[in-house]
């Protein structure tokens, strides 16, 4: 086990090497530095039984520009950890900082008080300590670890985890790179928090403008725009911060840096990507290459061939490439509202290159991220105060591959229709201060092409594509049933679950050991959430190959939308449960779920 | 009583908007089960979920897997890309490739047939349906009760890292935990006006100014205007603290003390009752009544908008309107409709916080509050160019 420390002399290689970018290598990981080979064993990632890590303050660089980063082993990424189905790791995290932090490793099934969560799972690592985290690796495939403390994460607190499978890998691959994506910015993410909630469109300079309305560049009609005014929502709050303020990496580094991977013509390729941003959605694309999407979340998919997928925050997405051709493909990961984008290069050797395509336009919101899309499914008579013959061209029936804009429900009255309903949402909900909406009728939209991607010309993966690779453990139907909102307020950037935040000292979500439920996430707000169960893999409900469900720890609920997913709560103890947005998070969307009796849970 | 229905009309005006958002015949009421024809049989839930999948029977070919075993297990790469992919071989066009609307100008009844298949195209051996709809609140009238808790959900103990690490670590741990989920607190200072005036014969300033401190709900705020003549003297100035409290999504009720500061001594001390928030097409609302401690009845409403021509050049119309119920000689204010002004300033925001602009704002004084200023030779009516910053920070 070797960690890839900033000494000496990986400066002097860096300075030998031609200094500038270079010099800065010793701050990455080894297959974090341009020009990898990809994974090997011998590389410097951090494996066997005993792993030691100590989170600390370090500069980082990119673009140029050197700012303050929270990291674990002085590079950021952290190092990757390789470990192996079957094995026991032990974990020995110093805290450097003069603060508390933890580690959470996301979409390990660990005892509950191994989980990292500091006030459910322990208490957390005070400044100067040290903690040994101890426990069984039961799964494999690609997954991450980051600080659950504090925004520590938005700092550059995050890094990748491989676990090899006992057995045989079903997924064939000649060679592997990790891609570890992610949003930088040199403002603090407690100023960027502050920033927010006196403004909350402060990062967006892509909303709609007039001189936008006078040359059609908005792409939305003035009778649209008054809609969107009256609901004093903004049809271009896609993500709360953008790139604006954000360089995307990849690898840490920024799209100028250019991280590559390197391939021999003809090899199989895997890539695993991970998200481990604080706040940005990307669609990942590699011009000329389709992608086999073979993993979702560290679990197996029965391989399902694409052209481009959204990645929400915290998901990971294992993909084969074949690329067969003698030159270099660009990766791509843009961010859903096209603000900016992260770039890497797939390529035969180093220093080649592939063209960057430009970002593509804003995509603007619709009426189904408002919660009225499921309108195509006969809940007509709950609007009758709709003029039917306006809503001409409300195209659901091919799941929303054309969603209709706002503005083509032109001449409909909005007073008619109560975005706020009370009767709407489940009866525990408290419909106050903190949420501006009830969705009307929230559709499903795990079929539907996320946003932005509706109308590209090529294929798009789609979350009712994921089929278990592996049949479901527990095919018991459900015992019960279960609604969580997700609600908000965007203009007072106010999040919560069922109109709390948690900080309101809310009643925990409540499991009896190894019962089954089935939980609809209603979204409410018009913006996506990446909801993360601690400690769980759930099943997504997405009508595919009965006992096939995907399963996942992360997934995204579109806006206006709703996902069904169906938990085995079989892990005892207490959990976190929240949106992995992490201004959201921070902001009260967030709660414990609890799972009894603990009788002879792992301590 | 005339005069008090004038003085209170914009605010008024404002509550109304604010009502507008904030009905809901249903807040606050508990809504019985009784509403619902009758609660669903507890037996009917557990046998939902598997009536929705449109393929509950259904053989999907793709879908026979061999019972447990991988296969997978073992291949190296072609058997990768065989059979086992449900998707290999079929081209999978993208679904409905980039019709723009091919339903355009249909009514709702031709949408039928369109959504019977949503695959058109796809071999759908392999594609499944799309997702099953769950029902959920909103496909129900009334707010049914959920499904109850199983009892054993309940056992002890509350927080299960007690066990582990004690109560007394965790309770330190836990109150971090609520403090970074949600308990987010705020300071601003808000500079929405300081600007220079240029009028017929004279050069003005002004001041308009507040800020907050605290969380979502309760906030200490704090306003501040005055404006004088350069070379004249500084004619007033007045400083509010309020307590601002959420009470809808987009309106804050205010309550608190004004102090005012005038060179002729008359500094008048008013209770404050106010609202303040976003209207509908993202006007920016304040409006308050103010007390006096001198019995004397007066009003404000201040609005403003923001047009962005582009994504930094800002157009903003601003109105205030002031009325007061009394007369009030000294201050040279008449019962009724005093005065209302009206802006449009252009300003570029180099940052969110920091925008320079120029405008103009016309004043003008009504009724007897107009006849005070002529008995004294004053201008009822001032137009004049502004230069000024709006900053935040």
């Amino acid at each position: 086990m070797s960690t890839p420390r900033l000494d000496r002399r990986t400066l002097l290689r860096g300075a030998a090497a031609g200094g500038g970018l270079l010099g800065l290598q010793g701050l990455l990981p080894a297959w974090a530095q341009t020009g990898s080979a990809g994974l090997r064993a011998d590389l410097p990632t951090l494996t066997g039984p005993n792993i030691d890590l100590t989170v600390g303050h370090t500069p980082f660089t990119v673009g140029g520009r050197t700012g303050h980063a929270v990291t674990i082993n002085g590079v950021l990424p952290a190092p990757l950890l390789r470990l192996r189905e079957g094995q026991n790791v032990r974990l020995s995290v110093a805290n450097t900082l003069d603060e508390d932090t933890s580690i959470h490793w996301h979409g390990l099934l660990v005892p509950f008080q191994m989980d990292g969560v500091p006030g459910i799972s322990f208490p957390g690592i005070r400044a100067r300590e040290t903690f040994v985290y101890e426990f069984p690796i039961k799964q494999s495939g690609t997954f991450w670890y980051h600080s659950h403390s504090n925004l520590q994460e938005a700092m550059g607190h995050y890094g990748p985890i491989v676990i090899d499978p006992a057995g045989p890998d079903p997924v064939a691959y000649d060679r592997e790179h990790v891609l570890v994506l992610s949003d930088w910015s040199f403002m603090h993410p407690h100023e960027i928090l502050a920033k927010l909630k006196k403004s909350p469109g402060y990062f967006n300079q892509q909303r709609t403008t007039l001189s936008g309305l006078m040359d059609g560049s908005d792409r939305m009609s003035l009778e649209e725009r008054r809609m969107w005014g009256q609901m004093r929502m903004d049809p271009r709050d896609i993500l709360d911060v953008s790139g604006s303020t954000y360089t995307y990496l990849i690898n840490g580094h920024g799209p100028q840096e250019n991280w590559t991977g390197l391939f021999r013509p003809g090899e199989r390729v895997r890539l695993r990507i991970i998200n481990a941003s604080a706040m940005s959605i990307f669609n990942i694309r590699i011009p000329g290459l389709p992608m086999t999407v073979v993993q979702a979340d560290g679990e197996n998919v029965r391989p399902v061939e694409t052209d481009e997928f959204q990645i929400s925050v915290a998901e990971t997405y294992d993909v084969i490439v074949q690329p067969t051709e003698d030159r270099a493909y660009t990766i791509v990961s843009e961010a859903i509202d096209r603000s900016g984008m992260g770039r890497a290069t797939l390529a035969p050797r180093l220093g080649m290159t592939a063209e960057v395509p430009p970002l593509r336009e804003v995509p603007n919101l619709t009426m189904r991220d408002m919660g009225m899309g499921g309108m195509d499914h006969g809940a007509m008579g709950d609007m009758s105060g709709m003029d039917h013959g306006a809503m001409a061209g409300m195209d659901h029936a091919a799941p929303a591959q054309n969603a209709p804009a706002v503005g083509e429900m032109a001449g409909m009255s909005m007073s008619g229709m109560n975005m706020r309903d009370p009767e709407n949402a489940p009866p525990d909900m408290a419909v106050g201060v903190g949420v501006d909406a009830i969705a009307m009728d929230p559709a499903n939209r795990l079929g539907e092409r996320p946003i932005g991607l509706t109308n590209v010309d090529h294929r798009v993966l789609v979350y009712t594509d994921l089929v278990s690779l592996q049949p479901n453990k527990d095919q018991r139907p459900p015992s019960r049933t279960m609604e969580i909102h997700l609600t908000g307020n965007m203009e007072r950037f106010m999040w919560g679950f069922d109109g709390r935040k948690f900080s309101e000292l809310v009643e925990p979500i409540r499991f009896e050991r190894n019962e089954r439920v089935r939980v609809t996430l209603v979204n409410d707000t018009m913006m996506a959430h990446p909801i993360h169960l601690h400690g769980h893999f759930f099943e997504l409900v997405t009508g595919g190959p009965a006992g096939h469900q995907p399963l996942k720890h992360t997934v995204n609920v579109a806006p206006g939308g709703k996902v069904t997913f169906d938990l085995t709560a079989d892990a005892p103890g207490d959990w976190a449960f929240h949106c992995h947005m992490l201004m959201h998070m921070h902001a009260g969307m967030f709660n414990v779920v609890t799972v009894r009796p603990m009788d002879g849970a792992a301590r | 009583m005339n005069r008090l229905a004038v003085t209170l009309a914009p605010l008024i005006l404002a509550a109304s908007a604010f009502s507008a958002q904030a009905q809901d015949p249903h807040a606050g009421h508990t809504m019985p089960a009784q509403t619902r024809p009758a609660p669903a049989p507890p037996s009917q839930t557990p046998a939902r979920p598997p009536a929705q999948d449109p393929h509950a029977g259904h053989v999907m070919p793709p879908a026979q897997n061999p019972p447990a075993t991988d296969p997978h297990a073992g291949h190296r790469m072609p058997a990768q890309t065989a059979p086992i992919d449900p998707h290999a071989g079929h081209d999978m066009p993208a679904p409905a490739p980039a019709q723009p609307n091919p339903h355009a100008g249909h009514d709702m009844s031709a949408m039928a047939p369109a959504q019977t298949d949503p695959h058109a195209g796809h071999d759908t051996s392999a594609m499944n349906m799309g997702p099953p709809d769950t029902p959920t609140s909103a496909d129900t009238p009334g707010r049914p009760p959920e499904d109850p808790l199983p009892a054993a959900a309940l056992i002890a103990p509350t927080h299960a890292a007690d066990l582990v690490f004690g109560a007394e670590a965790m309770a330190a741990s836990r109150r971090t935990l609520v403090r970074e989920n949600g308990d987010v607190r705020t300071t601003a200072v808000i500079i929405d006006r300081l600007e220079v005036g240029f009028g017929d014969d004279d050069e003005s300033y002004l001041w308009d100014v507040q800020g907050w401190s605290g969380g979502d709900i309760n906030r200490f705020w704090w306003k501040s205007e005055g404006e004088g003549d350069f070379g004249g003297e500084f004619e007033e100035a007045e400083l509010q603290a309020l307590y601002s409290r959420a009470v809808t999504p987009f309106w804050d009720l205010q309550t608190g003390v004004r102090q005012d500061f005038r060179p002729d001594g008359e500094d008048t001390t008013h209770l404050v009752l106010g609202l303040q928030g976003l209207a509908p097409h993202w006007w920016e609302i304040d409006a308050a009544a103010f007390l006096s401690t001198d019995g004397d009845l007066t009003a404000g409403v201040e609005a403003e908008y923001d047009q962005r021509i582009t994504q930094r050049l800002i157009l903003q119309p601003r109105l205030e309107i002031d009325a007061s119920a009394s007369d009030i000689p000294e201050l040279e204010i008449g019962s009724g409709l005093s005065s209302v002004e009206a802006g449009l300033r252009l300003r570029y925001e180099f940052r969110k916080e920091f925008a320079p602009y120029v405008g103009v704002e016309w004043s003008r004084a009504f009724g007897e509050t107009a006849d005070y200023i002529e008995a004294r030779g004053g201008e009822t009516d001032d137009t004049r160019f502004v230069v000024g910053l709006k900053a935040w920070f």
